[in-house]
């Protein structure tokens, strides 16, 4: 599964965090732009799970924005992983590997 | 990581099933808060047909993080006549939960379907077979009609709800206090869940600033005998855990059938008189247990049952 | 050195210059200056012995030259209007236009409608800070070391304490008010922007050696019974509009719907209701806002059913409280400062509704203030510690944005002080290992009241107690910062530079805390 698009997920409500994925070839994953409501306190954490998750979906090279007003960690990895397949343009029912990269 | 969750008991109490839509992070990650029995993580109505992928991966790291401790998690899937439930079923058992409200359910065949695909799902998964229980929801008259069918439809059903915004659409009424309007899907329904040995929920009560008419309605509800109530709000909550306690004299008799039916049953006996001439036998006894636990629940109980 | 709430106050603060003299000590607990002397500051004032028919002057301009305004002196305002305030605005531009330097600001709080000063403390202009609130961009440039000494934030008892005692002279105080006579006798009501009350004012004319009053609506002499009286004032300046009067009162404090917000309302109401001081005749104050406003209507019932009344209600006062007392729930409302249309209207015309100044309400150096005779305060947080320290004052990235208020001042004098707030914000762990900032001692708070559960200050077994016995479920501290870590993640120390941008007063003049520049945070 690859990025063949921009994909974005989540919201700008509270608690929640908007992520945009943008495929590129090459330069690794890029924040281009990288927002929080909470940055000085969990900045660090949040830039790490986006990471991880990306990590675990085989994306090696993307331009990301993260535009967070406080989620917490599932929501992140939920937002990253919707952003993703949105992004790979998969059918939105298809059959989705719980448990495998998505966890 | 991931929290693990006891299996789910198939019949414990529900007097109260609070709605939160699955793809809203501020809702659902401490639902259960509010001291609802069952939350119902809803990926249906409450999603809009374009987010219907975002509140699957929301619900599915929510179920896999999220300690919801002692409140049974159920998740309300897409109807069969959408091509979202499959995928509904998968993730509601690859995250673990308790179980999965079937939307729209027409008859024991929908039932069957589910059942079948949450099998599957759950070999898929490696979870224990029959592990994940169902509930159907009864949202026309054919399922109204068919509820009996529907209600032994599969061992995994531990109950059936009624929803009365689609069953009122149907029967071309509105809502009506007192409830004529629904008399007799709810009767019906009732009996069928009885006749089955499965639960019975009635529908929500959408105006929530009714409060009135609200207490009036689970007033009704308690008469008839439901189990418990489907809501929207959870100031809802507390009233109809309320309304449902056991008085202090219904507490007392059911202590006694209990105790009484102890010390017999070690005697072998099966019929017995308590306290007062009252001849009681074994027919007695869950209801009476009834009792007592809706007393734990409610926070009223004071005795070492 | 280390003060008695465990924080390091460095001498770069204790060092700071108060106009007195008075030598800044570290926090030394609850009640400190209990017992002790203060000599009152008084001040310079001109003498009107020849009749003269008007103080009225054309303009605040003319009203600032006539007060001989110079280089380096200090100017005071209230904050009655909130958000709909011109006042600091009109003056403070005056100000700057004639070329004044080095200004210090001494308000009984600054808020959002204050934005522009921010401009002149970056242009060196405005070179000091004395409030309870700061905020906006305000609180920005002040974070980031933009001001040129630190800012210094009280309480709004401490504040009448600085002024009487001396540790802030001021040379001029201007008092925008709703009405005022050619004398400057001003009133709150009957004007264009009502504010109902002008509590925080008073010291300011009492202290000042200049008072100027500036409002639009000018009324016949005498303007009676004033708030602020005609004998302390200089001048009267008439302007087209005093502030917003939208913003100046809210059309109604709205009672909160959200459910979780009502749960803990309920919550406090039923701990309350437990403890020995409900009984008939008790006394209260609760927040503007939430689920502190909430806490009222659940009152309601409890009070019923026991059959008993409040004897008093004071602070910031709502419409629901007034309501209660229109019920016959409630004896006297004594009121220093009004959140919305309702208690303005009821400050109007009820004749059990009276106006108290600021150093009634709570200043902790005179005989004995409202505080000091109250059962109940309940109150809301940024962030409580497991100490029972409350900030209410630098938020989750270390920038100013809020007021200490009355929250240190009810917390100390009153018998059952009760925070209530949810356990997270978003990713906000409200319960948290160390405050940002302690803005209120955690020797003066009692009881924290979550979504999640109910912790009591170990110090108070009397409350513990009254709690085990109504069965009411309560848990150490400790466990609701855990469990909030545990959904949220062990939040990261803020990065801080080493200038002191605010001193946190205690409301008895010792040091609390301090804030220190923030460092911009990068990814």
């Amino acid at each position: 599964m690859e990025l063949k698009a921009v994909g974005t997920a989540g919201t700008l409500e509270s608690s929640d965090v908007m992520i945009t994925l943008e495929p590129t070839t090459s330069g690794g994953i890029v924040f281009d732009s990288f927002e929080s409501s909470v940055i000085n306190q969990y900045g660090r954490q949040i830039k790490a799970e986006v990471l991880a998750s990306l990590e675990r979906l085989g994306v090696k090279n993307a331009k990301v924005i993260v535009n967070d007003h406080g989620a917490l960690d599932c929501t992140i990895k939920a937002r990253v992983e919707c952003a993703f397949y949105r992004g790979c343009q998969c059918d939105m029912d298809g059959k989705f590997d719980w448990g495998g990269v998505i966890r | 990581m991931s929290i693990p969750r006891p299996k789910p008991e198939k019949f414990r109490l529900r007097r109260t099933m609070m709605f939160m839509n699955a793809q809203k992070p501020g809702l659902i990650k401490d639902a259960y808060i509010y001291g609802a029995d069952s939350i119902m993580l809803d990926l249906e109505d409450a999603v809009a047909e374009n987010q219907k992928d975002s509140a699957r991966f929301s619900l599915y790291h929510a179920l896999k993080t999220i300690d919801y401790g002692d409140t049974e998690v159920i998740v309300r899937i897409n109807g069969l006549d959408t091509p979202h439930w499959k995928e509904d079923i998968r993730v509601c058992v690859a995250g673990g939960c308790d179980g999965i409200r079937i939307a729209k359910t027409e008859s024991a065949k929908d039932v069957q379907i589910v059942d079948e695909a949450v099998t599957e799902a759950e070999k898929e998964f490696g979870v224990e077979v029959g592990r994940t229980l169902l509930m159907a929801a009864l949202e026309s008259p054919k399922g109204v009609l068919n509820a009996y069918e529907i209600c032994k439809a599969s061992p995994r059903l531990f109950g059936v709800a009624l929803s009365g915004g689609d069953y009122r659409k149907c029967m071309q009424v509105k809502v009506i206090p007192g409830g004529i309007e629904m008399l007799f899907a709810r009767g019906l329904m009732l009996n069928a869940a009885r006749a089955a040995g499965i639960q019975c929920f009635d529908t929500v009560f959408t105006n929530i600033n009714d409060d009135e008419g609200f207490r009036a309605e689970v007033k009704q509800n308690v008469e008839m005998g439901f189990d418990g109530k489907s809501l929207v709000n959870p100031r809802q909550i507390n009233i109809v855990h309320e309304m449902l306690a056991p008085t202090q004299k219904e507490i007392a008799e059911a202590e006694k059938i209990v105790r009484a039916y102890r010390e017999n049953a070690d005697k072998g006996v099966g019929v017995f008189t308590i306290e007062g001439g009252k001849m009681i036998d074994i027919a007695f006894v869950p209801g009476a247990e009834r009792v007592i636990r809706l007393a734990k629940a409610s926070g009223i109980y004071e005795g070492d049952l | 050195m280390k003060n008695a709430v465990g924080r390091e106050i460095p001498e770069e603060a204790l060092a700071v210059k108060l106009t007195n003299g008075r030598q800044y000590e570290p926090y030394q607990g609850k009640g400190y200056r209990d017992g002790k002397y203060i000599k009152k500051a008084g001040p310079t004032t001109k003498v009107y012995q020849k009749p003269i028919e008007s103080k009225i002057l054309p303009s605040i301009r003319d009203a600032v030259i006539a007060c001989g305004l110079k280089d380096g002196m200090t100017v005071s305002f209230h904050h009655h209007f909130r958000d709909g305030d011109y006042i600091v605005n009109m003056v403070m531009k005056e100000i700057v236009d004639l070329g004044i330097k080095d200004i210090t600001i001494a308000a009984s709080s600054l808020g959002s409608a204050h934005d522009p000063i921010a401009e002149y403390i970056e242009q060196g202009i405005v070179t000091g800070i004395q409030t309870s609130g700061i905020r906006g961009k305000m609180g920005d440039v002040v974070s980031h070391g933009k001001l040129k000494t630190p800012a210094i934030l009280r309480s709004h008892g401490g504040r009448v304490r600085a002024v009487e005692e001396g540790d802030v002279h001021i040379d001029v105080a201007f008092i925008g008010a709703p009405t005022s006579d050619e004398y400057g006798n001003a009133r709150a009501l009957g004007g264009k922007g009502d504010c109902g009350v002008l509590s925080y004012a008073v010291v300011d004319s009492e202290y000042a050696d200049k008072v100027v009053v500036i409002t639009d609506t000018l009324v016949p002499y005498p303007n009676f019974p004033p708030s602020i009286h005609g004998v302390n004032v200089d001048y009267v300046v008439k302007v087209d509009e005093i502030g917003n009067p939208k913003k100046i009162a809210s059309a109604a404090a709205r009672m909160t719907q959200n459910p979780r917000d009502l749960m803990m309302a309920e919550n406090v109401a039923k701990i309350m209701a437990a403890t020995p001081w409900f009984k008939d005749g008790f006394s209260f104050q609760t927040g503007a806002g939430g689920p502190s406003l909430a806490v009222n209507r659940f009152l309601e019932p409890l009070m019923v059913e026991r059959g008993i009344k409040m004897s008093w209600g004071i602070g910031g006062i709502t419409g629901p409280i007034c309501e209660l007392q229109r019920k016959g729930l409630v004896g006297k409302i004594i009121d220093v400062q009004d959140f919305d249309v309702a208690a303005i209207e009821d400050i109007r015309t009820n004749p059990n509704h009276y106006e108290m100044t600021a150093s009634e309400y709570a200043n902790p150096a005179n005989k004995g203030a409202f505080v000091n005779k109250l059962d109940f305060v309940v109150l809301a947080a940024l962030e409580v510690d497991i100490d029972f320290n409350v900030n209410v004052i630098t938020g989750s990235d270390g920038v100013l944005r809020g007021a200490p208020g009355g929250h240190p001042d009810t917390a100390e004098g009153a018998k059952c002080c009760v925070i209530v707030t949810p356990l997270t914000r978003g990713r906000m762990a409200t319960i948290c290992e160390h405050v940002v900032t302690v803005t209120t001692p955690g020797d003066c708070v009692d009881v924290v009241v979550t979504d999640y559960g109910t912790a009591v200050n170990p110090n108070r077994k009397d409350i513990i107690e009254a709690l085990d016995a109504a069965g009411i479920k309560h848990v150490p501290i400790k466990e609701l910062q855990e469990k909030a870590y545990s959904m949220v993640g062990r939040p990261d120390d803020l990065q801080w530079k080493d200038k002191v941008v605010a001193i946190l007063e205690a409301r008895d003049g010792t040091i609390l805390d301090v804030v220190r520049e923030i460092k911009p945070y990068e990814i």
